[in-house]
């Protein structure tokens, strides 16, 4: 029974709020939101730029803590980073003087570090880099590859730590439309084998329906709280070109898009 | 001074480089204007060579002509004022001066080398002793703010101050002239790197301390993989600041302290009443400055990342 409960709720928000103490005064991010994620669940988190949704994600990796409520990971209260919440950030973030190899291996030593040796770490730093197709560039620099392998290598330093929750912040918002669909494919098919549990903040409605389990919606802000929950039922796995025919696909994509845009839209700023 | 002397070098370095791999290169990738019409109408390798020597010549043509218009205006000061030697005979003298600059006949008359290395020594000690001190507390000021706050008080008290305002302190502390003379070098070159440090640790982009946090990186790991690497080429403009200081120092220091050096063997030429040894180094001072600066934009760009 309690471990159904911890697979219900392996990810719980409870009743947060957050609010920044700036130069200019205090501003009120967040309001009341209250979520449940189960383990193993996609989940995105959409709404317009603002809104606060990056300060959710960032509640949820530990990076901010919250003025008011809790939030919980596995049945723990969230009180700082771990490496059972991988983050995707959103400029990739890697450091460019150390190799593809280099970034992720810095992620596995510290995790496995512990417990393994060099040659072990080398192996898992090199199968996750296999993971995203990047063998080919493993002693690259940062600077020297496009920006989707870039991400690509974001991806494989957050997979190699093998976490309990990925945590993508826009993670596909800075590429172009092809290398995104691309690279949501892979993420999709990576996801799938591996089990993991994930947080995605988007703006990217057709990425958000294709890639869910469930999207949150998010009111606007200042004081922005979760508006709506769509279930996104779709059978897996999914295949770009056949949802584009799927009425079923239509409808979700639809209902995205009348949140935004009809009950919730924002003024062009 | 130094930003121009500094754009010169770097515009120096650049057309050095393309003078000299220009030939290394198939001739396909050698097209600028100039040669593509060469290289059509005779033989490809010999149009691409005839551009590079022209390039190099419109490269050397400039400071060539800087310098010429220098050495008139020079000869013409000379010729007009009494006991001022022009470049001729500062030449003649340069000559005899450096075929023998090793000779030691008594410790207060030793060759113009003797003088330079020890001037370099002074440098060098003074100057890594302030490495040492001021790159640590240029990460610590950058890293904590409440570290930044407690130093920023003294470091905008004393920066300002002449480093020469030291050398008594330094004679009395230290009871003798050399140490005094390092203390002096000390000072000069700490500010800048202690300054340049803290800078370039402040500025460390959040994203690379997020990524820090996310993985949970030990405080070693943090300076190591993150700081360090970024900090880099802050720290290398401070080293750069602080040698050119520290040689524009040196010789001030040394002619209030006297012993040896290029400091104390211009006043000891002008007690001499020889000008053209005078003359003679104040251009060894310049080269040597300019070398220590090119020396350190070679060690820089080593560990450069970009």
């Amino acid at each position: 029974m309690t471990t159904n409960v911890m697979q219900d709720r392996y990810v719980l928000i409870e009743n947060v709020n957050m609010t920044f103490h700036t130069k200019k005064g205090s501003f009120q991010a967040l309001k009341d939101i209250n979520l449940n994620i189960r383990e193993g669940e996609f989940i995105s988190i959409i709404g317009h730029s603002g809104c606060g949704k990056s300060t959710v994600l960032n509640l949820i990796a530990g990076l901010l803590q919250p003025s008011e409520g809790y939030l919980f990971c596995a049945g723990r209260e969230i009180s700082k980073p771990g490496p059972e919440r991988a983050v995707v950030f959103q400029n990739h973030s890697l450091l460019p003087w150390l190799t593809c190899f280099e970034n992720v291996y810095l992620a596995v030593e510290r995790v496995f570090g512990d417990k393994e040796g060099p040659a072990q770490l080398a192996e898992r730093t090199r199968a996750a880099l296999e993971l995203v197709g990047l063998s080919h560039a493993i002693e690259k620099r940062p600077n020297e590859i496009s920006g989707g392998m870039k991400q690509r290598v974001g991806i494989a330093r957050a997979l190699a730590m093998e976490p309990k929750v990925l945590l993508l912040d826009e993670p596909f918002g800075a590429l172009d439309a092809l290398t995104r669909a691309g690279l949501q494919d892979e993420l999709m098919g990576i996801m799938a084998r591996s089990g993991c549990t994930a947080v995605m903040v988007t703006h990217d409605v057709d990425e958000a329906v294709l890639l869910s389990d469930r999207i949150v919606m998010m009111t606007n802000g200042p004081a922005a709280t979760i508006g709506e929950i769509l279930d996104v039922d779709l059978p897996r796995p999914r295949k770009r070109l056949e949802l584009v025919e799927d009425p079923a696909y239509t409808h979700l994509r639809s209902e995205v898009l009348k949140f935004l845009y009809e009950r919730h839209a924002k003024k062009a700023a | 001074m130094n930003v121009v002397s500094l754009k010169k070098e770097n515009i120096m370095q650049k057309s050095e480089e393309a003078v000299t791999t220009a030939p290394a290169q198939p001739v396909v990738a050698v097209v600028t204007p100039l040669s593509t019409t060469a290289a059509k109408a005779t033989a490809p390798k010999r149009g691409a060579w005839v551009a590079t020597a022209k390039r190099g010549f419109e490269w050397l043509l400039p400071p060539v002509i800087g310098l010429m218009v220098f050495a008139a205006i020079w000869a013409t000061v000379a010729a007009l004022t009494q006991g001022l030697p022009g470049p001729v005979k500062t030449w003649q003298s340069a000559v005899e001066l450096f075929s023998d600059p090793f000779y030691i006949n008594n410790p207060n008359d030793m060759g113009i080398g003797w003088n330079i290395l020890s001037s370099l020594q002074r440098v060098a000690t003074g100057f890594g002793l302030a490495a040492i001190v001021g790159i640590p507390m240029g990460f610590v000021i950058g890293r904590y703010a409440f570290m930044s706050r407690m130093a920023a008080p003294i470091i905008s008290l004393l920066k300002p101050v002449s480093p020469l305002a030291w050398l008594p302190i330094g004679l009395l502390v230290f009871k003798a002239a050399n140490p005094a003379a390092i203390w002096v070098i000390f000072i000069t070159a700490v500010w800048p790197m202690i300054i340049n440090t803290a800078v370039g640790v402040s500025k460390v982009p959040q994203d690379y301390m997020n990524v820090a946090k996310v993985l949970n990186l030990s405080e070693w790991k943090v300076v190591t993989k993150i700081l360090l690497p970024y900090v880099m080429p802050y720290m290398m403009t401070g080293v750069r600041l602080s040698i050119g200081a520290a040689w524009l120092v040196i010789v001030a220091a040394e002619m209030l302290t006297g012993g040896m050096g290029i400091g104390f063997w211009v006043w000891d030429e002008w007690n001499n009443l020889n000008v053209e040894h005078i003359i003679i180094a104040i251009f060894i001072v310049g080269i040597v400055g300019l070398l220590l600066e090119q020396l350190l934009v070679l060690v820089a760009k080593r560990y450069s990342y970009e």
